[in-house]
């Protein structure tokens, strides 16, 4: 069946030509620095131009973060923070659809997904954190908990927006200061943000924005004066940033990659199933720490399964991000594209076989078909790496404890989901699994009261809920 | 002669997996009192030992966990049971150990065994004070559980011989995971007495596993091994600690450096895991 294309205007975006880096309350000129493209994945144009921060540059954030820590958020009450908080929040929901379309032109994921799940989620975390700003004495951690200081946030591109909220939110009400880091390729719904934050006239120096490459990353991870790092982005970039902070005396959490597994057992609700395998692995392109691209079928139903599931993955529509009918967008950035055919490359020459959409893909920008492998074995490249992109290894399994053995023959450890009907296996298996999160009868689901994060080299620490305080105090 | 009878004199072993071995190695070496006289030949464990040790306590951790936490805490307390009833010899190790007079020592170990029994109450406890039932929007039944991270190395302090080695050791093991430890390097025989009582507790074997060596050889091998979970870091200085942590990050583990300041329940949370459920509620 075919829609007519419903697009959303890019010119709700409203974006500015050249964007400064956020420091002390104000944008600095862009003019007088180096300056990086940010690119529309799904066309290849040019957005605006953004700053790429020097070792300068994130001195002056911290600076401006510690001196904002020392004279004015530290003796700013928690019902202030909360309510600051929650000015944050409503002016996110205010700017929700402008914010929707700069997320899904800078990170091509397709506006349906940016409207429905991470602009809302985003402003519902901070109203969430803004909560409990001012009742700190009662979550668990003993009188009087302290904040850290000031907090480096480096985040992802998969959810621009969300992520900063996830790492903003509660870090500003247990009482610390930030410098953010968005990730190079998706700097702009983190710059709109900043706008946002001037007009809930958060103190100067609070929260400090700087746009870069890794580099600037690195920086920050250094900066001695820094008390805290959280940082979500691959296993690999984490792994280098603990070695980098074992030595000092920072906080760390890390939210790092997965290779979720979905498991799927033969008496699990098909209708339900197959739609939360597609949304599993296919939900913002694959481009999902958490996604569940290891699909474990039971094999009485594998067959069927496959069937249903390769007609299903047929009808997605994968176009134009901005259309609303849009289920599959672009693939952030050509490095992530490369990588992906590299591993798909890998699935085909170790013997999986091979099933891509019959969708066309757009000439211009970063695309790749919704991809689904059968016949994976465990020592598959493509069932032991994080791909990161639209693709599914398809195994199998008999027995629950060969299911339970299989889900967590990984190093990782983040998310996993369990299909039955029958809860009481369905524990079983929960109990079981080796993950931060498990999704039972659902997936890819995300809330700001649900504590999110991994085990193993899926990291430590939690964000969201009562727990995501505790990344953030000195308890 | 003399009618005066020969004392029989104890071998100091390792306990990996629930046995008593000398070190695979063959190695031992001499323990002094605070004094420096003569008090025991020790096994020196290896790095081979310390492998063994990581092996024995993957497998332990997992019957340990599907024990129920009732069963935990009573296993725990029955610890306390046999150290109760071998206080003063645990007393005059830690006095010779130590340098401590017998009365200090006493005070000691007594802080010691109550401490056991306070690990042992929180096995059953952890879940409620740590874990939560979650709000979420939408049609979901949402719960999050502390997990235990699961295999724990713990570098014991090097100072105090018991009551600090219970902490380091006590708190992981009451929240599900199992531990190898390397005691004490030069007062190490008040722990290898209690690793020896847990025999009679009814710990799974592998649940402790207690080297004695040295620290600087056997540290590393421990904090670098990728299937150690969490390291507790409390028996080595500043710099060492640097060079540990930065070896455990190769597998992101979780690695806690204790602070005098630390509130007591902080090594309760250091080693586990949040996990959330999320189940769909229906008709």
């Amino acid at each position: 069946m075919e829609y007519d294309p419903a697009p959303e205007s890019p010119a709700i975006a409203h974006l500015q030509e050249r964007y400064g880096l956020f420091i002390d309350g104000a944008f600095t000129d862009p003019a007088a620095s180096e300056t990086f493209a940010s690119v529309n994945p799904a066309n290849e144009q040019v957005l605006a131009y953004v700053t790429q921060a020097s070792t300068a540059d994130v001195d002056a954030a911290v600076t401006a973060a510690r001196r904002a820590y020392e004279t004015t958020w530290s003796k700013t009450t928690g019902a202030q923070r909360s309510k600051y908080l929650y000015r944050i929040a409503r002016l996110i929901q205010e700017r929700s659809r402008e914010l929707a379309v700069v997320e899904t032109l800078d990170n091509g994921k397709p506006i349906r997904e940016s409207r429905d799940i991470d602009i809302p989620l985003a402003a519902a975390h901070f109203f969430y954190y803004a909560g409990w700003a001012d009742k700190l004495d009662y979550a668990g951690f003993g009188p009087g908990p302290k904040p850290l200081g000031v907090a480096g946030q480096i985040i992802p591109w998969n959810f621009p927006l969300l992520m900063a909220a996830w790492k903003l939110a509660p870090a500003l009400a247990a009482g610390n200061t930030c410098v953010l880091k968005p990730a190079e390729t998706t700097p702009l719904s983190a710059l709109v943000l900043a706008e946002i934050l001037q007009q809930a006239e958060l103190p100067a120096g609070v929260v400090n924005i700087v746009t870069g490459d890794g580099s600037t990353g690195a920086a920050l991870v250094d900066h001695p004066d820094v008390n805290k790092i959280a940082f979500t982005g691959s296993t690999e970039v984490g792994r280098m940033i603990q070695r980098r902070v074992a030595t000092s005396h920072k906080h760390l959490t890390l939210e790092l990659g997965g290779k979720g597994a979905n498991i799927v057992f033969e008496d699990a609700p098909v209708d339900e199933m197959i739609e939360g395998i597609i949304d599993g692995i296919f939900f913002n392109q694959g481009h999902v720490c958490c996604a569940g691209s290891r699909l474990l079928v039971q094999e009485s139903v594998a067959d069927e399964v496959l069937r249903r599931l390769l007609r299903r993955v047929d009808q997605l529509r994968v176009g134009d991000p901005l259309d609303k009918n849009t289920d599959v967008g672009a693939i952030n950035s050509a490095a992530q594209l490369a990588r992906i055919m590299e591993l798909t490359a890998y699935g085909e020459e170790e013997g999986a076989t091979r099933y891509t959409s019959s969708c066309t893909l757009p000439e211009r920008g970063y695309w790749f078909a919704p991809t689904v492998f059968a016949d994976v074995a465990q020592s598959h490249r493509i069932a032991r790496e994080e791909i990161f992109g639209p693709v599914l290894s398809v195994l199998t399994f008999r027995t629950p404890e060969e299911a339970v053995a299989k889900a967590n023959n990984t190093s990782y450890g983040l998310a996993c989901g369990v299909w039955s009907e029958k809860g009481s296996r369905t524990l079983w298996v929960a109990e079981r699994l080796r993950a931060g999160v498990v999704w039972a009868n659902t997936y890819n689901r995300f809330d700001p009261s649900s504590p999110f994060g991994g085990v193993r080299e899926s990291g430590f620490g939690r964000e969201g809920g009562r727990h995501g305080l505790e990344a953030y105090l000195d308890v | 002669m003399s009618d005066q009878r020969l004392d029989v004199k104890k071998t100091y072993k390792l306990l990996i997996n629930g046995a008593f071995p000398r070190s695979e190695s063959g190695r031992s070496y001499e323990v002094t009192s605070f004094k420096g006289a003569f008090l025991a030949n020790v096994s020196q464990a290896s790095r081979k030992d310390v492998r063994d040790a990581v092996v024995a306590a993957r497998a332990a951790q997992t019957k340990w966990w599907a024990q129920s936490a009732y069963n935990r805490g009573q296993v725990i307390y029955r610890l306390a049971e046999m150290a109760e009833s071998r206080r003063e010899e645990l007393s005059e190790h830690v006095s010779l150990a130590e340098g401590l007079k017998l009365k200090a020592a006493r005070g000691a170990v007594a802080r010691t065994i109550d401490r056991v029994v306070w690990y042992a109450g929180w096995t059953d406890k952890v879940a409620q004070v740590l874990g939560s039932s979650n709000p979420v929007a939408g049609p979901f039944f949402n719960f999050s559980v502390p997990v235990p991270s699961g295999v724990v190395g713990v570098v014991a302090e090097q100072d105090s011989s018991l009551e600090a080695f219970v902490d380091a050791v006590f708190a992981p093991i009451a929240v599900g995971n199992a531990v190898v430890v390397l005691a004490s390097e030069r007062r190490p025989t008040p722990s290898v007495l209690l690793g020896e009582m847990t025999a009679t507790a009814d710990f799974p074997g592998g649940v402790l596993n207690l080297l004695t060596g040295f620290t600087g050889e056997l540290a590393p091998t421990l904090a670098a091994h990728e299937d150690v979970d969490g390291l507790d870091l409390a028996g080595v200085d500043e710099s060492f600690a640097d060079e540990l942590a930065l070896l455990g990050a190769g597998s992101i583990k979780r690695v806690l450096r204790p602070s005098p300041d630390d509130s007591p329940v902080r090594r309760l949370r250091a080693f586990i895991e949040t996990s959330t459920v999320w189940h769909t509620i229906g008709q």
